[in-house]
């Protein structure tokens, strides 16, 4: 008898290969638990207004008058809506060719990608051209895009740091190619050294892999180092002469939490390196509003820009991009509304401001309250996080608890991350689901539950741990590196 | 050192599967389009038509079609729920409208429109779309054989991702088609396995013919995984017999293929004698299980009368998948898109789940909706009543969907003119017909078509008072263009 069509056997073997912790073990044996009436605190994704974050008020009212242009034709409507959110909602809408429910351009509606142009100029200092702005369905529908744009076979490697958001991972099996890591460094607050990124690529090539891309998370994920000046030139020099295309994922480019190494784009370094570099080196950006301090991740709003391309490559990326028809329209306004946000002396440009604001003093305060609480334990250490949105605290296991994992089964940050959810019902992703070296753990969560039940987290987290470690050892002898 | 020709992504080394894959319908013509849009915007006059009319695409609401309040003001309650406790809301929004939102943000968690959902939708949506499709079926339905997507189209490139492996992987696909399906198995490196639709009989379906095409690709040494039907059919604009229905079910439970179903024009039917009736639904009835048949059903908020083609609101049902598959599957949808875009899950909720009798929005929700359709089905027989007065022309009756898809007999002179211009026969008319009268249709080739046969696809979506006009323009056109090309 045959296998059918759906039966495992016959499924895409790529896609069987695909693992994605983020909403893998963890989060199902999660919402298992909460379907039986245990207090869940979700700390597996970036989803800021899932833990309590308020939407920003301007873009919600714009988009709500979008969503309902005949609210604009009634007098009442001022009673409800600030007459620069009703101003705006007409200024988006004449962008449409027939308002939120029309398929716009496959590349987005023109006027967005011209107002996202004008913030990378402002944000940079360099012109950008719309023409080479796309607008996606979220980033990782971009991500996606360019790198099934770029793998051909499983001989193709793409570069990616590890540990890393599994996105890549996932997208990279699934269409067939090979990721060739390259290691962060723990002890250097997760910095990128060059040298390994040198040591992965002469690995791979000696495994006959065509190296063809490197990806780089800027402030990074989970980790939250954010790149210097330096780092950035060396890693495009790099690409430069080794003919790879950098793909630098640069989502949470508002959340920084350091003031020793502000965000610069990738794309304002390459063209400060003046020619050859700047008109050579092909460059992938991707931004969102699903992160920052606006957290709509729910509304799926995202681009990408091209640099250095050229126009049929741009073209195929395009016909690509017109099967899927068109980007969500609300989404398109999200993005818009981001990057040409309110002014001083707008209506709404104090509320603005300061709901703004007080989300990322917030979100700094919740980084320091977290990485303290880690190191805080005897066997947790915790670079700071400088940026992004998670924690990513090594967890030195003692030998006992390793062995109490391999019968259980599991591997040992899954056995310590469901034993801490079944504990607290902190659920987290363990730090196999971004790659780590061997013989260390980690577990990722975010710095995204409410600031004032941040302290009880980090004490009921503690508790745990201090628990744990007594049950599978005495403070001696953990596993080291 | 890097020079541009050895630069790591250009032509020569991108996957060679993207450049396999076509999309006519926003294809050449479309830019070609655009190019006089913006002519035309710079010198106004220039041209025997002051405005360029998008006939390519089923994008309703691009062409003057009004959305659902009901569903506009659910939407902009959800999206700035601060306002639901206000007494100014009530003066503003219906009150079925306000209950509606505020139900929708109680399954939502945390009532966070703007965060991730599941990856495969919110579950209380789904177990609102899953009534509904159980109450229009008339069987049961599971919230968990759903799942919301950007958009059918997503859902479709899903099931091919899951479905092929390799160029052996075969889906067998009606011919003509909407381009989604040839363009989804291309990008996945896939085979398509065409059968033809028989133009003759009102574009029937005969399983003779899928016989015939699945042991043909047998012999080939294809493995044939799934059948792709799409009712009412696009291009072609039919409804399937119940009887039709069955047959294929028979076919394909024979054969172990799983069944793709496109029903996204299950509310565009515009002739009394035909009604749809979901694969799903004929299935149930034979008395299949899940064990018996596997079967994805897709739906869009789209078409119909909604035509919401911007806000990105679809799903798929799939039914008979094992327990590793759906793993997999929820796996797929995790990865590909972390979560449906939100309003577009809010969307498909209403249109599963509409204003019913008694509801304050009912009766304006009902004019509106009885409007739009009516007019659809008014156009829809304008146009193919102007389509088969031509001489030349012939074209089969739309009884669903959005589009006609006229054959147009071409002299051999025209197609001796199209060769030398390095053009398709019906891409050359197609470019003319523009040229001449800022109409804009997508030539027959990009649906596949029998060979020697030539087509073009026109929506019925422009504006109704716009029709006569577009039907005159058409008309003069054509006999012009037959009168320089006549053999």
């Amino acid at each position: 008898m045959p296998p059918k069509p759906l039966d495992y056997e016959s499924l895409n073997e790529n896609v069987k290969k695909v693992a994605y912790a983020v909403r893998g073990e963890l989060y199902l044996r999660a919402s298992e638990l909460q379907k039986e009436g245990k207090k869940i605190i979700f700390t597996n994704v970036g989803n800021p207004h899932a833990l309590g974050q308020k939407p920003l008020t301007f873009p919600r009212q714009v988009v709500a008058l979008c969503q309902a242009p005949f609210l604009l034709e009634d007098p009442n409507v001022a009673l409800l809506f600030p007459a620069d959110a009703i101003a705006r909602a007409k200024h988006y809408l004449s962008m449409t060719s027939g308002g939120l429910g029309a398929y716009s351009d496959s590349r987005g509606l023109p006027g967005i990608r011209n107002e996202i142009a004008e913030f990378i100029k402002r944000r940079d200092g360099y012109p950008s051209d719309p023409e080479l702005i796309f607008l996606t369905d979220g980033a990782s529908k971009g991500v996606m895009q360019m790198l099934n744009s770029i793998i051909r076979n499983d001989r193709d490697g793409i570069l990616v740091p590890v540990p890393q958001y599994p996105l890549y991972s996932a997208t990279i099996s699934l269409y067939g190619g090979s990721l060739v890591p390259y290691y962060l460094e723990e002890e250097e607050n997760w910095g990128l050294d060059l040298d390994n990124v040198k040591k992965s690529v002469a690995t791979a090539r000696a495994n006959g892999i065509t190296i063809r891309a490197m990806v780089i998370i800027n402030p990074g994920n989970p980790t939250g180092q954010c790149l210097s000046e330096a780092n950035l030139k060396e890693i495009l020099l790099f690409c430069y002469r080794e003919n790879l295309v950098l793909l630098a994922d640069e989502v949470y480019q508002q959340n920084i939490y350091q003031d020793e190494r502000p965000f610069i784009s990738a794309r304002k370094i390459l063209l400060d390196m003046g020619p050859p570099i700047s008109k050579e080196v092909q460059l992938v950006s991707f931004h969102t509003v699903s992160k920052g301090y606006w957290g709509e991740c729910g509304q799926r709003g995202g681009y990408f820009e091209m640099t250095n391309l050229s126009p049929q490559t741009v073209d195929e990326i395009y016909k690509v991009a017109s099967v899927s028809l068109s980007p969500n329209v609300p989404g398109q306004i999200f993005l818009g509304l981001m990057v040409n946000p309110p002014k001083p002396g707008d209506i709404s440009y104090l509320k603005y401001s300061a709901e703004s604001k007080a989300v990322l003093d917030s979100l700094r305060r919740r980084a320091h309250i977290m990485t303290d609480g880690f190191n805080s334990c005897k066997n947790v250490v915790c670079n700071f996080t400088e940026g992004a949105m998670y924690s990513f605290p090594q967890i030195r296991l003692p030998p006992k608890a390793i062995e109490a994992a391999k019968k259980a089964g599991k591997a040992p940050d899954v056995f310590y991350c469901l034993k801490l959810l079944e504990a607290t019902g902190i659920s987290t992703v363990p730090g196999s689901g971004f790659g780590q070296k061997d013989g260390v753990f980690h577990l990722r969560t975010t710095i995204l539950p409410a600031e004032q039940d941040m302290p009880a987290i980090m004490a009921s987290f503690k508790k745990f741990n201090d628990e744990f470690m007594e049950q599978y050892e005495n403070y001696r002898g953990f596993s080291r590196i | 050192m890097s020079t541009t020709s050895s630069s790591a992504v250009t032509l020569a080394s991108i996957n060679p599967k993207v450049l396999k894959c076509e999309y006519a319908v926003c294809g050449e013509i479309v830019s070609h389009a655009q190019l006089l849009q913006e002519d035309l915007k710079a010198k106004p006059g220039s041209y025997s038509f002051d405005e360029i009319v998008y006939c390519n695409i089923g994008n309703p609401q691009s062409l003057g079609q009004p959305p659902v309040t009901f569903f506009r003001e659910v939407l902009a309650l959800c999206d700035h729920p601060s306002i639901l406790d206000r007494d100014e809301t009530h003066a503003l929004f219906s009150a079925d409208a306000i209950a509606r939102a505020t139900e929708i943000l109680d399954v939502i968690p945390a009532r966070a429109a703007g965060g991730y959902s599941s990856s495969q939708g919110t579950k209380g949506l789904r177990e609102v779309i899953a009534a509904g499709i159980a109450s229009r079926d008339g069987y049961p339905c599971n919230a968990d054989d759903i799942f919301l997507t950007d958009g059918a189209s997503s859902a479709v490139r899903m099931m091919m991702q899951l479905l092929i492996s390799s160029e052996k992987d075969g889906i067998m696909c009606p011919i003509p088609l909407c381009p989604l399906y040839s363009a989804s198995i291309a990008l996945q490196g896939g085979f398509l396995v065409p059968y033809c639709l028989d133009e003759t009989t009102g574009w029937g379906l005969e399983t003779s013919e899928l016989r015939k095409q699945f042991e043909d690709a047998h012999s080939k040494g294809i493995t044939v995984k799934a059948l792709v039907v799409i009712n009412p059919g696009n291009p072609t604009g039919q409804v399937l017999e119940e009887e039709n229905q069955r047959q294929i079910i028979e076919f394909c439970k024979k054969e172990s293929l799983v069944i793709l179903a496109d029903e996204v024009y299950q509310d565009n039917i515009y002739v009394e004698e035909k009604k749809f009736n979901s694969f799903k639904k004929i299935v149930r009835s034979m008395g299949f299980c899940d064990k018996d048949i596997s079967l994805v059903s897709f739906h869009s908020a789209s078409k119909g009368f909604y035509g919401e083609c911007g806000q990105r609101g679809g799903y798929m049902e799939a039914i008979g998948f094992s327990y590793a598959v759906r793993e997999h599957n929820y796996k797929l949808a995790c990865v590909n898109h972390c979560c449906p875009v939100m309003s577009g899950q809010i969307l498909a909720s209403l249109i599963m789940n509409p204003p019913k009798p008694g509801d304050e929005s009912y009766e304006s929700f009902s004019i509106e909706r009885d409007g739009i359709l009516s007019s659809l089905a008014r156009r829809a027989k304008a146009l193919e009543d102007a389509f088969n007065s031509i001489e030349g022309v012939t074209c089969n009756k739309a009884e669903g969907a959005m589009y006609l898809f006229p054959r147009i007999h071409l002299p051999k002179k025209a197609i001796e003119a199209a060769k030398a211009a390095n053009s398709l026969p019906d891409a050359f008319y197609a470019h003319r017909l523009l040229d001449a009268t800022g109409i804009v249709v997508v030539p027959g080739s990009g649906f596949g078509q029998v060979p020697g046969t030539w087509h073009v696809r026109c929506s019925i979506l422009p504006q109704e008072d716009k029709i006569p006009g577009i039907i005159s323009r058409f008309k003069a056109f054509h006999e012009s263009f037959m009168q320089e090309f006549q053999d």
